[in-house]
C-alpha cells in the first residue's frame, strides 16, 4: 500500500511489477459526474425488495441491515435500471434531469 | 558431487528435478520434448513435489506459468523454436509483471521452411522481451546454468531463458558432474515471492491497464530492474563456482592473451572453435576466442573491455536480422564498441542456419580472413554467409 | 441458496468507480457472480476485454479480491496455473485457506480467441468456474462480430448493408461445446434472472471439478438500446426463447425457465438498434427464419432435457 493518488507517481514510486497493490481503489474515482439523469429514491415508498441493489452495475445502491438507505451519487452513472425495475406497486425511484 | 553421462536435455531435466519447482506447465516440441518427458517421469514417480500442468499449447504453457508465478510459486517450463514464438506475447507479460520464471530452452530455427535443427533465431527474436538469456556450450554448462539462472531470476524478479543447441547439445551424451540435491536446494534457497495472488489479506490487481499516464513509468521501472541483472548474475555465478568449482562468466575468454584477432561466438560453435584456436596457436598464430554466453542483458563493459583489445574480430551469428545488415550479435557488438577509443575492425559470419554443420575448416577459414583484415586494416567483405551453397 | 438480504451483507467483490458504460450488463454479471461467491475466499482471473479495461485503469481498480489479468486468450490457462500453484502450496502447508477460483472472459475471449485455452483447462479438470460474460460481439474494440454474435445482427464487421443484412451466420453454441467436455457443471444464465444466476454460481463452485456458466450480458452501446433497459432485455432474451436458461450436470439437462407462452422473438429484436434493419420492408423473411431457428433450437433443448431426465 504505497501508492499515491493525489498526484501522478514517478517511476521510482511505483509498486514493483505493474500491480495495483491495494483493493477497490476505484472508490477514489467518482463516476457520478457522468450522469445526465438522476435517480431519486423515496424512502416512504420503498419496499426494500433489493431488486435495484442486485441489478445496479455500479454498486451504487446503499444498503444497511438489509434495507435500502439511498443512492451513492459518487458512483451512480444515471443509467436508470433501478427506476425501470422498481416494482410498479412501489415506484420508489424516479429519474429526474440532472441540474448542471 | 557425482559424475554422470547425460544429454543436454537430460542434464536440464535433472537440474529441474533438483530445483524441484512448485509448478511446471509445458508442451512438447522437438528437440526439447525430452526435457518435459523426463520431468514428467520424475512427477509420476513422486521424485519431485511439482504440480505438472500438461497444457494444450506453448501459449497456455507460459500463460499457466504466469498464473502460477503470480500465485507465488517457483515456476519453470521448457520449449524451443515455434514454441517460444507462440509464447512471445506472454514473454513480455511475464517480464513486465516481474515473474522469475525460468525456461529450459533448446535453440532451433524458426519456420519457414520448417526445420527442427539448430540456429539461434528463436531466442534472438525474443531478445527485447525482458528476459535474461544464457547460451550454453555443453551439457555441463546447461545443467549448471539453469541453477544459476534460477537464483539470479529470483534475486532480481527478471525471468530467464537458458538454452542449448538443438541436437548438437540437446541429444549428445556427455560426461558431467552434478551436485547433490541438498546442495542445489541450499544454493537456491526457499523461494520468497514478492507478492502472491493467494495472499487473501492484501488483495491486489495484477496486470492492470495502463494508459498514457503510467505505461512509460512502468517500463522505466522495469528497465531499471533489468539493469541489476548483470551484477546479480555475477554474484550467483561466483557463489556457484565456490560450490561446484565451475565458474561461468557472462563473457568467456579463451586464449586471448597476446591475441591480435578473435572470433566472437556462442553455444556449441564456441567449443568447436576452441579446437581450432589450439591448433592455430601451436602454429604460432595470434588468435583467440571470446564466447558470448549472456546476451540479455548485454554485458556491455565486459564486451568492450574484451573485444576492444583486438585488431579485428569476426562475429559468428547463428541467425540473421533480415535487416540486410547481418546478424544480431554483429549489429549489437558494433553498437557497443562504437564509442570505444580502442576498437577492432568487425566482420560478421552468418552460419549454421537450420542446423547446417559448421566444420573446423570453416572456422579456420574465418581466422584466415580475420587475420587478413587485421594485417591490411581493410574489410573486403563485411558480412559473409558461411557454409551455404552458391556463396564464396 | 443465499437470499438477496443475505447477499446484501456480503462484501462487494466489484465496487463502484469503474469506467464501464452506464447500464453495463457485463458489470452487473460480474458483480452478481462475485456476490454469490462471496462467502468463501475467491481469486479471480480475467481476460482482456471491456470488463478488464473498465475496471483496472491504473492506479484505480474496482476489484475487492485478488484479480489476475494476463492477456486476451488465456484467462482459463492463467487460472489453471494459479490453481496448480494453489494445490502444491497447500500440500506444502504454505497456504491454509480453502480458495475458490473464477475465470472471466467476454465472448471474444471465450468463444473465439480463448476457446483452446478454455477447452484445455476443462479437459485437465482444473477446479475453477469459468464465467463467460457474453455480450455477443467485440464490444471493447468497437462492436465487431464474434462467433457469439447472433444471426442478422449488425456489427461494425458484419454491417447491415444493401446486399448483406448483418451477420450471415448463426452463432456458435459454446455451452454445448463445453458440455461435450463433460465438465462438473455447465449452465446458461443472464443477470435479469439474478436468483437463477446466483444459484448457478453456488452450484458451479460446489461442483467437484471445472464448471462453466455462459451469461448473456446485454451491452448498451453495442446492442443499441436505452441504458435503463438492460434488465428488461436480459429477461426478454429468456422469455422469447432467444437465450434459454438451462443447466447440465452428470449428463442431465434441466431447463430452468419454461415460459408458458413464449413471447415472439420480435419483442426482443425490436428494442435493439443492431436488429433495426430487420424491420425494413422486404426483410420480413429474415425475422421469420430467425424465429424458426430459435424455435427449432428450443425444441432440441426440450428433447435433450426429456431424453436425459432421470
Amino acid at each position: 500500500m504505497s501508492m499515491k493518488f493525489d498526484r501522478p507517481m514517478n517511476w521510482k514510486e511505483l509498486p514493483a511489477g505493474c500491480l495495483i497493490d491495494e483493493a477497490a481503489t476505484s472508490l477514489r474515482f467518482k463516476t457520478g459526474d457522468w450522469r445526465s439523469m438522476r435517480p431519486v429514491w423515496n424512502s416512504e415508498k420503498c419496499i426494500h425488495c433489493l431488486l435495484c441493489w442486485i441489478s445496479c452495475p455500479d454498486s451504487a445502491i446503499k444498503v444497511e441491515n438489509e434495507k435500502i438507505t439511498g443512492i451513492d451519487y459518487n458512483y451512480c452513472k444515471g443509467c436508470g435500471i433501478c427506476a425501470s425495475i422498481c416494482p410498479p406497486k412501489a415506484s420508489a425511484i424516479e429519474m429526474i434531469r440532472e441540474e448542471k | 558431487m557425482k559424475t554422470v553421462a547425460k544429454t543436454g536435455n537430460e542434464a536440464m531435466a535433472y537440474a529441474m528435478k533438483q530445483i524441484n519447482p512448485d509448478v511446471v506447465a509445458a508442451y512438447p516440441i522437438t528437440p526439447a520434448t525430452e526435457v518435459v518427458q523426463i520431468f514428467s517421469n520424475y512427477v509420476a514417480d513422486g521424485e519431485v513435489d511439482t504440480e505438472f500442468v500438461a497444457v494444450e499449447s506453448e501459449h497456455s504453457a507460459l500463460s499457466a506459468c504466469v498464473g502460477a508465478s503470480i500465485a507465488g510459486g517457483r515456476v519453470m517450463t521448457s520449449t524451443s523454436s515455434q514454441g517460444l514464438a507462440l509464447m512471445h506475447e506472454i514473454l513480455y507479460i511475464a517480464a513486465g509483471n516481474r515473474l522469475p520464471i525460468v525456461i529450459a530452452l533448446v535453440n532451433r530455427s524458426l519456420s519457414a521452411p520448417i526445420n527442427i535443427h539448430c540456429d539461434h533465431s528463436d531466442t534472438m527474436g525474443s531478445r527485447e522481451a525482458g528476459w535474461m538469456h544464457l547460451y550454453c556450450a555443453n551439457s555441463q554448462e546447461a545443467y549448471d546454468s539453469l541453477i544459476i539462472a534460477l537464483k539470479t531470476a529470483e534475486a532480481t524478479a527478471v525471468p530467464a531463458i537458458v538454452s542449448t543447441d538443438a541436437f548438437i547439445l540437446s541429444h549428445a551424451m556427455e560426461r558431467l558432474e552434478v551436485l547433490e540435491y541438498s546442495d542445489v536446494q541450499n544454493f537456491i534457497g526457499e523461494y520468497k515471492p514478492r507478492f502472491s495472488a493467494l495472499d487473501l489479506e492484501n488483495p491486489k490487481t495484477y496486470g492492470p491497464l495502463d494508459l498514457q499516464d503510467y505505461f512509460f513509468e512502468h517500463k522505466r521501472a522495469q528497465i531499471d530492474d533489468f539493469s541489476k541483472v548483470l551484477d546479480a548474475y555475477d554474484k550467483a555465478a561466483k557463489d556457484y563456482a565456490e560450490l561446484s568449482g565451475r565458474y561461468y562468466p557472462a563473457v568467456e575468454e579463451y586464449k586471448t592473451e597476446g591475441a591480435e584477432v578473435a572470433i566472437f561466438a556462442a553455444g556449441s560453435t564456441a567449443d568447436t572453435a576452441k579446437e581450432v584456436v589450439d591448433d592455430l596457436r601451436e602454429q604460432g598464430r595470434k588468435v583467440g576466442l571470446v564466447r558470448m554466453r549472456m546476451w540479455r542483458p548485454l554485458p556491455v563493459e565486459q564486451i568492450k573491455a574484451t573485444l576492444g583489445k583486438f585488431k579485428a574480430v569476426a562475429v559468428m551469428d547463428r541467425s540473421d536480422t533480415m535487416a540486410d545488415f547481418g546478424g544480431p550479435v554483429f549489429l549489437e557488438t558494433r553498437g557497443m564498441l562504437y564509442d570505444s577509443e580502442e576498437k577492432p575492425l568487425i566482420t560478421d559470419y552468418v552460419y549454421g542456419l537450420g542446423g547446417r554443420n559448421i566444420e573446423l575448416t570453416d572456422i579456420a577459414r574465418v581466422y584466415d580472413d580475420i587475420e587478413q583484415v587485421a594485417n591490411t586494416g581493410k574489410i573486403e567483405k563485411l558480412i559473409t554467409y558461411l557454409g551455404v551453397r552458391g556463396e564464396k | 441458496m443465499a437470499t438477496l438480504k443475505e447477499l446484501s451483507k456480503r462484501k462487494e467483490g466489484l465496487v463502484g468507480g469503474h469506467r464501464a458504460c452506464a447500464g453495463c450488463g457485463g458489470s452487473a454479471t460480474i458483480r452478481q457472480v462475485l456476490l454469490a461467491a462471496g462467502d468463501k475466499p475467491t481469486v479471480v482471473g480475467i481476460a482482456t476485454g471491456c470488463m478488464e479495461v473498465a475496471t483496472t485503469i491504473f492506479p484505480y481498480t474496482a476489484w475487492n479480491v485478488n484479480l489476475v489479468h494476463n492477456a486476451f486468450e488465456n484467462s482459463a490457462a492463467t487460472v489453471s496455473g494459479i490453481e496448480a500453484a494453489y494445490k502444491v502450496l497447500k500440500r506444502k502447508g504454505k497456504i491454509k485457506d480453502d480458495i475458490q477460483f473464477i475465470a472471466f472472459g467476454g465472448d471474444g475471449g471465450t468463444y473465439d480467441i480463448g476457446l483452446q485455452a478454455l477447452s484445455g483447462a476443462i479437459e485437465r479438470r482444473h477446479k475453477m468456474l469459468y464465467v463467460c460474460y457474453d455480450n455477443e460481439a467485440y464490444m471493447n474494440t468497437g462492436y465487431q462480430r464474434s462467433s457469439a454474435t447472433p444471426y442478422c445482427a449488425h456489427t461494425t464487421t458484419s454491417p447491415a448493408g444493401t446486399k448483406i443484412p448483418g451477420k450471415a451466420q448463426w452463432r456458435k453454441d459454446l455451452t454445448e461445446i463445453v458440455i461435450a467436455h463433460d465438465p462438473a457443471y455447465a449452465a446458461q444464465a443472464t443477470p435479469g434472472y439474478y436468483m437463477d444466476l446466483i444459484r448457478k454460481v453456488e452450484k458451479a463452485l460446489a461442483a467437484d471439478g471445472p464448471s462453466f456458466i455462459n451469461v448473456l450480458s446485454p451491452c448498451v452501446p453495442g446492442w443499441g438500446y436505452p441504458s435503463d433497459q438492460t434488465v428488461n432485455i436480459s429477461k426478454l432474451a429468456v422469455e422469447t426463447l432467444f437465450w434459454p436458461l438451462y443447466e447440465w450436470q452428470d449428463g442431465s439437462y434441466k431447463i430452468n425457465m419454461k415460459p408458458r407462452e413464449p413471447k415472439p422473438l420480435v419483442d426482443f429484436l425490436k428494442l435493439q438498434a443492431r436488429f433495426r434493419h430487420l424491420f425494413k420492408p422486404g426483410n420480413e423473411h429474415l425475422v421469420e427464419e430467425f424465429q424458426a431457428k430459435v424455435n427449432r433450437r428450443w425444441e432440441v433443448l426440450l428433447r435433450k432435457e426429456q431424453a436425459t431426465s432421470a
